[in-house]
């Protein structure tokens, strides 16, 4: 007898055969979507959101573009989550993660076809994934030790990670930049204290770094445009009215005169609070909130810079770089610490006015100014710019580098196709098959380029038959070229991480045999 | 349906408006409901064993769960039937009650309905066939007693602990590296195990995931993991030798409960007022500095003049701390929760070796470590995985296999895993079948029958021969009187599962077997399914 209703309206369940190619073909499309963007001759993708005003994005970072997607299917939704993990831990790589896993489920697929039992291929995968691993361990590059080394090895990294993006064209004057940036940061990976700041006009060679700190505010009305050794005092207060905090007072007055009054307690109270926060010797003032027009004046009275308004980050970051701390009270003024600074002035940067503060006590902080034609433009390249500084960052802690250009796709291919030949057993097939996904990247970084990846594939193959072999694809040049004179590098942790996020996607995919699907949650209809 | 009239011939309702609904009786009703329970179970079959597959779940907002833990598919499914329902909450009590063998517990469930239909069929009455089984599962659990073993460990000695545990976690995802997650969830357990009562509070185990790294980067940490950071983004990111005060209490003016009103109407007040809210803070603070705190945990938040305070005091502190935690943090620093400033005595301060913030990966994630309390009896799980699904599944693994290694320091009588149990179950419930006479007989050797089923989707889900692998093993146990022998999922070459190391707890499949039994006699002593119709 039949069940008629085991779950409730509109849940579906799928079993076995059905639910697998569910999740085999979800991950197979997204994996296709995000394919043509991936190498430096990669593709871009244009995004229109469904909200108000329906803003367009142009970008060719796999993260973003998986990000703004709606998708249905939960395999792909795996995709996705991984794709968005990469981003947060090592910046780069987001393609190819996605690319590498719907490659494995396609090489999966072809072996559940044949009747090998989904098990049976994640123990295979399981084994190739670690023996890839350590034939790149076996490869990789260490130069920690050598400064000079080292700076041409996260030179080589930066522009290997720009050339896929829309900065390709100027990528040594922003691998430059980033390099420089990354470099002050002096190993940490605080990625705060590298500021962007995004100004439409000019092209993107303009593009600076500060060796300062910019904020992108005004200098209140009649107050000093340029600031020589400056006193900077950082705070987060209530510059409007001192709000009274104990619960329940309320003013309550019986004549208008008493108003008057209460009104004037209250500017003598900011008059006061004005004459000591002047009273710590500062000649500068940044507040994070709001200075009504009253102290504003006052501060201007005194020959003080008064910046309102700064936003959080902006706060910390300016209390980081000039070595102050942010205050909220102000009766001791001996024990506050104030930062300093060399030099405070106003500066244009296409039509907006900035206040740019050099000289600053630590070194580490440091902004970048981004200048290009459109928004657009400006948008991607802060996204490429910012993939740049994270591999670099991770890079200066683990400083192991690999050749880039499919190079060390091709040798965990090499190592993974010999354990192929020594396991016994089905395992053998899965472990293959995981060689041939991994090829499968540089003849997507080929094809992206528009060249005969069977071909180039396979001279690349041959090459890398000898020991030792640097080769891997020149797309420049259209032919197999040796990566290590090309300086096409990549840092040892994004590829680790690519291996192994797509092989645990993978098989995180290929252990499902069921999918059930509540039904969706009612929303109440807006429109 | 007969009608009941009273004297003026007017029918009573006893049922009210019965068109509307819809009514099953008799073996029409026993027969649907053994149906969805069996639905229910068939759906959960194909994820026992080391070798089975995992479900994926889409819940209504469109987020994944992918798992092959019973209790969370069955939790997650949106069942709609009722009988669906009692299988759900059979598997959620499992999973409460021991916290592993939620998916067995619902296969042999599925097994007994499966076989009391048969006997159903034949025109046993279903109290009959209820007895029957009732009487099998004492025969069961008693059997169970007999071949189960004692083993010894010690606190230097957790091997036996981590093999067992080892048996839980080779069902999950996390399999890759269960050798690591095993010895884990066994030292969390014996540092929060009170070995002379033979109890473990598992709300000591903390077990927090953070996505990124990867799953051998799983750690076990003497201490707590908040995933807070420090209020002012200046305090020192390192403590040493911390002396926490643990605090209920804002940072704030005091709200009293009463309502009341503060009525300004001078300007003399409108200053005292200003004058003493500063007090207040100022007092508040130095309160904490004079009884010798170096960092302050509190649950609410404060205020920036009051955080402004504290940091040019130079006393670190971490807000908006949640109330488990901060009772965690207490137990483990040694430290008493204070609810007023008043109350705050140098004796009340929680003790720690080493406070530090951490930073992970290249957003702005960070976490506070306080290791080294006092009172080392509160522990963290700190979980790393490729995305969240899998740090979700890997938490439930982690669950699972503390409750095991809870469960053997509680009674250390271990039977044999896959599927072993329940085959020497059966043969002994098989046996004893001949010494009842009447009907129940029947039921008992459906019982047996029923047994075998757990096996044999193990079998099943190994890609074995089902019939001919149980027909093998049940023979090899009857002739080497052996209780050890079991399907050999993982293709090891031997069936017993003394050699291979796969045990499992006896009160867990105790559990099991009376929890099963239980459910399968409720759902067959229904006779009448009313419900209500479609609106």
């Amino acid at each position: 007898m039949a069940v008629e209703k085991l779950f409730k309206d509109e849940a579906t369940e799928e079993k076995g055969e059905r639910a697998r190619m569910a999740s085999f073909v979800g991950a197979m499309a997204i994996a296709d979507l995000v394919k043509t963007t991936l190498g430096p001759k990669g593709m871009d993708k244009i995004l229109q959101s469904t909200g108000r005003g329906h803003s367009v994005t142009v970008t060719n970072d796999g993260a973003t573009i998986l990000k703004s997607l709606h998708i249905d299917n939960p395999a792909a939704k795996v995709l996705i989550d991984i794709s968005k993990v990469q981003d947060d831990e090592v910046g780069d790589g987001t393609t190819s993660v996605v690319v590498l896993a719907g490659e494995l489920l396609r090489e999966a697929e072809k072996l559940v076809g044949s009747k090998i039992h989904p098990m049976t291929i994640i123990s295979g995968y399981r084994m190739a994934a670690d023996c890839a691993r350590r034939a790149l361990l076996d490869r990789v590059k260490d130069n920690k030790d050598d400064a000079d080394k080292f700076r041409s090895d996260l030179m080589r990294i930066a522009m290997t990670t720009l050339s896929s993006k829309i900065l390709s064209q100027d990528k040594e004057h922003f691998a430059k930049l980033a390099v420089d940036a990354v470099m002050r940061l002096k190993g940490s990976t605080n990625l705060e204290s590298i500021q962007i700041i995004k100004k439409a006009g000019g092209s993107l060679k303009d593009s600076f770094l500060d060796e300062g700190f910019i904020l992108d505010k005004k200098i209140g009305l009649g107050q000093p445009k340029r600031i020589e050794n400056a006193n900077i005092l950082v705070a987060n207060t209530a510059m409007d009215t001192d709000k009274v905090k104990i619960y329940g007072a309320r003013v309550r007055v019986d004549s208008m005169a008493k108003v008057a009054q209460i009104e004037g307690a209250e500017k003598e109270k900011m008059r006061e609070k004005v004459q000591k926060i002047i009273g710590h010797g500062i000649n500068c003032f940044v507040n994070r909130q709001l200075i009504y027009n009253f102290p504003e004046e006052l501060f201007a009275d005194a020959g003080i810079l008064a910046i309102e308004h700064a936003d959080f980050d902006g706060i910390e970051r300016l209390a980081l770089v000039t070595g102050g701390e942010i205050a909220s009270t102000f009766d001791n003024p001996e024990s506050v610490k104030l930062g300093h600074c060399k030099l405070i002035e106003e500066i244009m940067i296409g039509e907006d006015k900035l206040i740019h503060f050099s000289g600053v006590e630590m070194g580490q902080a440091c902004t970048i100014v981004l200048r290009g034609a459109s928004f657009h433009v400006l948008d991607e390249a802060e996204r490429s710019l910012h993939d740049a500084l994270c591999v670099l960052s991770q890079t200066v802690n683990d400083s192991r580098v690999l050749l880039g250009g499919g190079w060390p796709e091709m040798v965990m291919a090499k190592a993974v196709d010999e354990l192929a030949r020594k396991t016994p057993g089905k395992k053998s097939h899965a472990i293959e098959a995981f060689s041939r996904a991994l090829i499968a990247i540089p003849t997507t970084i080929a094809d992206n380029a528009g060249l005969d990846s069977a071909e180039l594939v396979a001279q690349l193959r041959a090459e890398h038959h000898k020991e030792d072999s640097n080769a891997g694809i020149d797309v420049i040049t259209g032919s197999v070229g040796d990566m290590s004179e090309l300086g096409i590098s990549e840092a040892f942790k994004v590829k680790q991480a690519v291996l192994l996020s797509a092989t645990e996607a993978a098989e995180m995919i290929l252990r499902v045999d069921e999918i059930i699907t509540c039904a969706p949650r009612r929303r109440e209809d807006r429109m | 349906m007969a009608l009941a009239f009273d004297e003026y011939g007017r029918p009573f309702i006893i049922l009210r408006e019965q068109e509307s609904k819809s009514r099953l009786r008799g073996l029409d009703a026993q027969k649907a409901n053994i149906a969805a329970g069996v639905a229910v179970s068939r759906i959960l079959r194909t994820s026992l064993g080391p070798k089975g597959m995992d479900k994926m779940l889409q819940s209504p907002d469109g987020d994944i769960t992918i798992t092959n833990d019973g209790a969370t598919i069955l939790e997650q499914m949106d069942v709609d039937n009722q009988i669906g329902k009692l299988m759900v909450e059979l598997s959620r009590s499992q999973d409460y009650e021991i916290g592993d063998g939620t998916t067995g517990v619902v296969v042999l469930a599925g097994a007994l309905l499966q076989q009391s239909e048969k006997l159903l069929e034949r025109g046993i009455h279903p109290i009959r066939v209820a007895e029957g089984f009732e009487i099998s599962s004492r025969i069961a659990v008693d059997h169970l007693e007999k071949i189960a073993h004692k083993f010894d460990f010690s606190a230097t000695n957790i091997e036996p602990l981590v093999q067992t545990c080892m048996t839980t976690l080779s069902s999950k995802i996390v399999n890759r590296c269960k050798r690591s997650l095993a010895e884990i969830a066994v030292k969390s357990v014996m540092a929060v195990a009170d070995l002379e009562r033979k109890d473990v509070n598992l709300d000591l185990i903390k077990v927090e995931g953070k996505v990124g790294g990867k799953l051998e980067d799983t750690e076990l940490i003497y201490g707590i993991v908040v995933d807070k950071d420090m209020s002012h983004p200046q305090m020192p990111k390192q403590i040493e030798d911390a002396k926490i005060a643990i605090l209920t209490c804002p940072f704030e003016p005091p709200k009293p409960k009463t309502k009341h009103k503060v009525d300004i109407d001078t300007v003399e007040k409108f200053q005292t007022l200003r004058k003493q809210e500063q007090k207040y803070f100022d007092d508040m603070v130095q309160r904490c500095k004079d009884v010798g705190a170096t960092l302050v945990i509190c649950q609410w938040g404060f205020d920036d003049e009051a955080n402004h305070l504290l940091m040019h005091r130079n006393l670190p502190a971490v807000r908006w701390v949640g109330g488990v935690e901060l009772e965690l943090i207490a137990i483990a620093t040694g430290g008493r929760i204070v609810p007023r400033f008043q109350e705050l005595t140098t004796e009340k301060l929680g003790k720690a070796g080493l406070v530090r913030e951490k930073a992970f990966g290249t957003t702005k994630d960070r976490m506070l470590y306080i290791e080294h309390c006092a009172n080392s009896k509160a522990v963290t799980v700190f979980i790393r995985g490729g995305n969240k699904m899998m740090i979700e599944e890997t938490k439930r693994s982690i669950h699972d296999a503390l409750c095991v290694a809870r469960n053997l320091i509680r009674n250390n009588s271990i039977v044999y895993g896959g599927g072993a149990a329940e085959i020497s179950c059966s043969i002994a419930v098989e046996t004893a079948a001949d010494k009842y006479p009447g009907v129940e007989q029947y039921a008992i050797r459906a019982f047996a029958d029923a047994l075998d089923s757990v096996p044999m989707a193990l079998a099943e889900n190994s890609g074995l021969q089902p019939i001919e692998t149980l027909s093998a093993v049940k023979a090899q146990q009857i002739k080497e009187s052996n209780h050890c022998c079991g399907i050999d999922c993982n293709d090891t070459g031997t069936n017993n599962m003394r050699e291979q190391n796969v045990f499992e707890t006896l009160i867990g499949k105790q559990q099991q077997i009376l929890l099963a039994t239980q459910v399968v006699k409720m759902i067959l002593k229904i006779d009448d399914v009313i419900s209500p119709a479609d609106y």
